[in-house]
């Protein structure tokens, strides 16, 4: 049973999160620098470059890094803050087992001797699916290949998943469904090139903060700005046009635009009949969802999304940017189509400032999802069910094809299938289920049935509280490979440092795994390199095809976008060119968005809409972040936002104290009233565990297609309770 | 960078990130201390969402070298007016009373008035200050006049007017198009939605 050793505080005292506030050897020491390693920020997927500096085998501080073209030095708070993860008083040192008392260091070959041995027992008397494994989008590419070559190779499990299926996994469905291709289509260097940039689904400022430059720049230019959230976020406040939505609208908004292209016939037919297909089908699923049809569903003016679909129709070029209010819904795909479709009937692709493209989050969220950690996917962004991909890769691998497995669960339903008993082991790395899964009950009830549990990691995260055994593993800076950036580009992550005390490079731990698991034949690698070139190769002919790019050419280059079939190819910063579509067609395709309203509905017993996101201090589920004390001070904990209409109705002043239920859970937090939120919203960024989680209430509805959890949207009731925020 | 550098703030561009503040607290002059401002505005339809960044905006003829009774502020010659000098400084605080755009701090611990010094250990080695390096929105922007006019909107100014006292600065604002006050809210001509961004007044 992977319960916590201990009761919640316990727990913290010893492994935290504690704060750490200043470099090692405190702000008044200006001893001698070793070395600036060029590196990237660990958090998210503008993967910012960055320098690091190194004295005595410690990060102790940072630099702008002028030269990588994609920031120019520029960095958020939290890519100025970063280095202070390391050398942090929680940092785990060694491997640890769960024992009645707490957790207690062990050596390497006893934990990773216990790991196998529990592993192999479980599939011994329960089959091999009976293990699953959980990866993240904050690996290395590398890794997140061995761990998907570890779970269908030496585990031989059907089920392994990631957490960027809490992420963008509707972008991807709906990019491949349109494009045939899962990667935004254009380099970041597009956006100051479009005449009108629309941005919706999309916290900007607070969640991809360099990318505000590049819609500056192109405002420089003359650009107009739409913005459509339920929220006026920053980036929004100085726009030209703003449109206002009820949470789980978005596709009814884009649909009614489309709808109002086309009773204006502002479309381009030229583009449309050559290079495109499914229009008809699209268009018919559009008629009857008109501008004022879906004011009344999206609480936008009629007059306002017409003023939108003209404004985003009238101008040679123009770019929609998308990110997780689009896709973290139970209908994300058909919002992605509805986003695509919206650019595919202007003839928006393919071009210099023009294109439909996501923002990825997670610091690998695009090479991450590429290499097979996903539960359907083979390297090179293949396809685990064509028996074409199937062989490709097993020739790259050496072994039968029949040895992979058929695909598995995705990472909310390896969940259930914990709760059912049918999954009884798990190994999870770069994860924390607990904080960013929703209905967070559930998720640690599920996680108190495993009979056995590994995690590696470097802190004791809200998750490894229930593992039975935690395999110190390493920080960004203490590894090196690659990563994909949310423009597509791979990138050169080096190592500034060794991993400290007995924590061991990630990569190394999931290769000695690999060997001890029986499959040492697999397993042959005696560097990281070694494993980026056998990547090469498996994802050669691939999609995503890194065949031609080398860690010496993306060092010399500043990185090579993929698909690089082969080293004298330059990389391919803007995709589809020549209008020529991976589809079967070769064109590409629009995809009907017929309206469907969120799983869950307001009522009278839950009257509010409510919806989650980011804060720009933190990240994700805030393992790293909420642990660094700067980032903390900035935003110390959750707050409900709160329109004053809404407050004034539930008599309810700044900083009063509100529960917030739905019919999952409940959450006491101060109220942070504002105008800038609808005033049926309320809205709780999702960084933190315990009685301060969002997600204790969202709903774990999924997208019939991505598997996405509906994170933006469901009811909720709001109530005053006694007490004030201190 | 060039010599005829200058610091230019861009207030609309503020997403109220602190990347700057985060970041003038790593600068090598004092370290572990930030000294730029950022303040909400609480002013303008949608409340106090809006933030404005100050550095220390480096006054020709500054006003808290003047009201120094220990002379303990100076400029260097490129017109940066500099922390207090350690060995003069009796942490009065005049300065920071006197300051029009209340940018000096007193330590109290150590007794000294401390503020923004533009870098001068970044900008005399040919760096750009470190929040207008970071900045993710080029609302902080160091470079010349001439980059400026070619890759950006707005015109510079750099003359304040508190009641009777005209101020001229080194460090210069983005204005609008036209010639008039600053709009922190905007920047440019405030969209109509502004007013009304969920439609309350209209049935939808």
């Amino acid at each position: 049973m992977a319960r916590p050793p201990l009761p919640e505080e316990e727990l913290v005292a010893r492994f935290g999160p504690h704060r750490n506030d200043a470099p090692p050897d405190g702000w008044q020491h200006h001893g001698p620098i070793d070395r600036e390693v060029r590196t990237h920020c660990c958090f998210c997927g503008q993967q910012c470059g960055i320098l690091l500096k190194v004295a005595g085998d410690r990060v102790v501080g940072f630099e702008p890094r002028y030269d990588f073209p994609f920031n120019r030095g520029k960095l958020c708070p939290k890519g100025v803050k970063r280095y202070l993860q390391d050398n942090h008083p929680d940092r785990l040192l060694d491997p640890l087992v769960r024992t009645p008392a707490g957790f207690e260091p062990v050596s390497w070959d006893e934990a990773l001797g216990r790991t196998v041995r529990e592993l192999r027992r479980i599939q011994a008397e329960h089959g091999p699916d009976a293990v699953a494994v959980l990866g993240g989008a904050s690996l290395t590419t590398e890794k997140s290949y061995l761990l998907g070559k570890l779970a269908r190779l030496a585990l031989g499990t059907r089920h392994i998943d990631y957490n960027g299926r809490l992420c963008m996994v509707s972008a991807g469905v709906g990019y491949k469904k349109a494009f045939g291709v899962d990667r935004a289509p254009n380099p970041w260097s597009d956006i100051p090139h479009a005449d009108v940039v629309f941005v919706i689904g999309a916290n900007i400022a607070d969640c991809a903060p360099i990318t505000t430059s590049y819609i500056w720049r192109a405002r420089d230019r003359g650009a107009r700005l739409i913005v459509a959230d339920p929220r006026v976020t920053p980036i929004a406040r100085t726009a030209d046009l703003f449109l206002g939505l009820r949470p789980g609208t978005d596709s009814a908004l884009l649909s009614a635009m489309l709808h109002h292209l086309i009773a204006r016939d502002l479309v381009d037919h030229d583009f449309v009949a050559a290079h495109t297909e499914g229009f008809e089908a699209a268009a018919e699923a559009v008629a009857p969802q008109s501008p004022s049809w879906a004011a009344a569903i999206t609480g936008v003016p009629a007059a306002r999304i017409e003023e939108a679909a003209e404004a985003w129709a009238a101008p040679d070029t123009g770019m929609l940017l998308h990110a997780r209010g689009l896709e973290h819904q139970s209908k994300g795909v058909v919002n992605v189509s509805a986003a695509i479709n919206l650019a595919l009937a202007c003839g928006r692709i393919g071009r210099r400032g023009c294109g439909p493209n996501m923002i990825t989050g997670q610091g690998n969220g695009q090479g991450g999802r590429e290499h097979g950690q996903k539960c359907d996917q083979l390297p090179g962004g293949r396809d685990l069910a064509d028996p074409r991909h199937r062989a490709e890769v097993a020739a790259v691998w050496g072994c039968d094809p029949d040895e992979l497995p058929a695909p598995g669960h995705s990472a909310y339903e390896i969940l259930e299938a914990i709760e059912r008993g049918e999954i009884r082991g798990l190994l999870s790395i770069c994860f924390n289920p607990v904080v960013s899964l929703p209905d967070t009950a559930r998720t640690r009830a599920a996680l108190e049935r495993l009979e056995h549990f590994t995690v590696i990691d470097f802190f004791l995260s809200e998750t490894a509280r229930h593992a039975d055994v935690v395999l110190a593993g390493s920080l960004h800076e203490e590894d090196e490979g690659v990563v994909t950036t949310a423009e597509g580009r791979v990138v050169k992550i080096n190592a500034a440092v060794p991993p400290p005390g007995n924590a061991r490079r990630d990569t190394e731990i999931l290769i000695e795994l690999g060997r001890r698991l029986g499959a040492e034949r697999y397993f042959p690698y005696t560097s990281n390199r070694e494993v980026f070139e056998e990547l090469r190769r498996a994802s050669a002919g691939g999609v995503a095809d890194y065949a031609g790019i080398t860690w010496e050419r993306l060092e010399a280059e500043d990185g090579v976008f993929w698909p690089c079939p082969h080293e004298d190819h330059p990389g391919t910063p803007r995709l589809f060119e020549d209008l020529r579509f991976p589809t079967p067609s070769g064109r590409a395709r629009f995809v009907p968005t017929p309206w469907r309203p969120p799983a869950e509905q307001t009522d009278e017993e839950f009257p509010i809409w409510f919806t989650t996101g980011r804060v720009v201090s933190q990240y994700l589920s805030g393992e790293q972040t909420r642990r660094i004390g700067q980032l903390v001070d900035q935003y110390p904990e959750p707050l409900c936002e709160v329109h004053p209409r809404l407050a004034e109705f539930l008599g309810v002043v700044d900083g009063d104290l509100v529960r917030v239920t739905s019919r999952r859970g409940s959450i006491e937090l101060p109220a942070r009233v504002t105008a800038t939120i609808r005033p049926d919203t309320v809205f709780v960024p999702y960084h933190w565990g315990g009685r301060k989680a969002a997600n204790q209430l969202t709903n774990p509805a999924l997208d019939p297609e991505s598997r996405i959890p509906e994170f933006k949207v469901c009811a909720v009731r709001l109530e005053r309770v006694a007490g004030r925020a201190t | 960078m060039s010599d005829d550098a200058v610091f230019v703030i861009d207030h609309s561009r503020c997403i109220g990130c602190r990347a700057c503040v985060q970041a003038c607290e790593e600068c090598g002059t004092h370290r572990g201390r930030s000294m730029i401002h950022l303040d909400e505005v609480d002013a303008g339809p949608l409340g106090s969402r809006q933030t404005a960044p100050t550095v220390c905006m480096h006054c020709t003829d500054p006003t808290c070298a003047e009201v120094c009774p220990a002379d303990a502020i100076k400029q260097n010659e490129d017109g940066v007016v500099q922390s207090a000098l350690k060995p003069r400084c009796i942490a009065c605080s005049n300065c920071v009373l006197a300051c029009p755009f209340g940018v000096p701090k007193v330590v109290g611990e150590i007794d000294l008035m401390m503020k923004c010094d533009l870098c001068l250990d970044r900008t005399s080695a040919g760096s750009k200050p470190m929040c207008a390096s970071v900045c993710p929105s080029d609302a902080l922007w160091y470079g010349t006049p001439e980059e400026f006019a070619a890759t950006r909107v707005g015109t510079l100014g750099d003359v304040f007017a508190f009641g009777d006292q005209a101020v001229t600065t080194r460090v210069k604002v983005v204005l609008g198009e036209e010639p008039g006050p600053l709009d922190v809210l905007s920047g440019r001509a405030p969209a109509s939605w502004l007013d009304d961004p969920f439609a309350l007044g209209e049935a939808s």
